[in-house]
């Protein structure tokens, strides 16, 4: 029998895993873009007032280790949570599905919905591609688009179940999924579009960082539902691993 | 029935855990992640708790790199 309190404590910790391994990869991958988006920000940036001058409130060094792998670790902890109490929702109510592939089916529904359905809308965007006075509309925006995509990826599920016992599993799951890209679609047409990428900003650097920041999401999601999986499974074998021999012999 | 309930197959659905249970823990899980989400994606952009751009440029490059949009 799963517990409420073991799979929220269990995901928060699988969380902690999944930030370190989303640090890792956007250390890789996602730092050598930002670096050359501060050196075009440097060079591009207007001359400070006479009197003035810039300080450094945290060095490069700090924020491209012990801040992104602060921030990571945080974020992956929080999305663990998040992660676990889906997983105890969903855990029995979607099918036949086990505890495992009940993971990994939310930790792909949670990637689409957090992270792949704002980013077709709302890329992330490198240092010096956004206006600071923006900074608003950009932030409504951009946490709209994300909870159209968490709620796309619910109806999915909620209407897929509702459809399956007239159109079998895989035609209700086909529609609900084909509905659910037309609502999105059609929310992506009509948000407004925001695109404050300086002229001479290089579009293999903008295509290098938007790729680093989507593969960190990837790994993010990937860790949680592969290792929540894993661990779940593992825990629930030895009970009934125990329960099983006497009948079995 | 025995057979069933004493020898789950692998790969068979887990019985549901009932809503009263998950509850308490959903609130819970729910409000401790809402504060760390804030505090990595949006403190100190258009909000502030705490005064200052300390927070902010600490976890800059994972605010960048997450996808949160950022100054």
């Amino acid at each position: 029998m799963l517990n409420a309190r073991t799979l929220l404590i269990r995901g928060m910790l699988v969380g902690v895993v999944a930030g370190i391994a989303a640090f890792v990869f956007a250390y890789f991958f996602g730092e050598g873009p930002i670096s050359d988006a501060i050196a075009f920000e440097e060079a591009h940036a207007a001359p400070l007032p006479a009197g003035e001058h810039e300080h450094e409130l945290v060095s490069r060094g700090v924020q491209s280790t012990i801040g992104l792998l602060t921030a990571s670790v945080v974020y992956g902890i929080a999305l663990g949570g998040l992660f676990a109490i889906t997983v105890a929702i969903a855990a029995g109510r979607i099918g036949q599905l086990s505890a495992r592939a009940t993971a990994g089916l939310v930790a792909l529904a949670g990637f689409v919905g957090v992270a792949l359905v704002p980013f077709l809308k709302y890329p992330a965007n490198p240092p010096a591609t956004g206006n600071p006075d923006t900074l608003g509309q950009r932030t409504g925006l951009y946490f709209l688009m994300l909870v159209i995509g968490v709620a796309a990826v619910i109806g999915v599920v909620v209407v897929a179940r509702s459809l399956q016992p007239r159109l079998g599993t895989w035609n209700a799951a086909i529609a609900a999924t084909v509905g659910a890209a037309v609502v999105v679609g059609i929310a992506i047409a009509l948000l407004p579009s925001i695109n404050e990428v300086p002229e001479g900003f290089s579009p293999i650097l903008l295509w290098r960082f938007r790729l680093a920041s989507l593969g960190t999401q990837a790994v993010t999601w990937a860790t949680l539902g592969l290792l929540f999986g894993y661990l779940t499974e593992r825990s629930q074998r030895p009970a009934s691993a125990a329960t099983a021999q006497p009948v079995a012999a | 029935m025995a057979t069933i309930s004493a020898l789950p197959a692998p790969g068979t659905a887990p019985a549901p855990i009932p809503f009263r249970q998950i509850l308490p823990w959903a609130v819970f899980g729910v409000v401790l992640a809402v504060v760390l989400l804030y505090f990595v994606g949006a403190e100190q952009g258009i909000t502030s708790v705490i005064a200052g751009e300390t927070v902010h440029e600490f976890v800059h490059d994972g605010r960048h790199l997450l996808g949160f949009p950022c100054h």
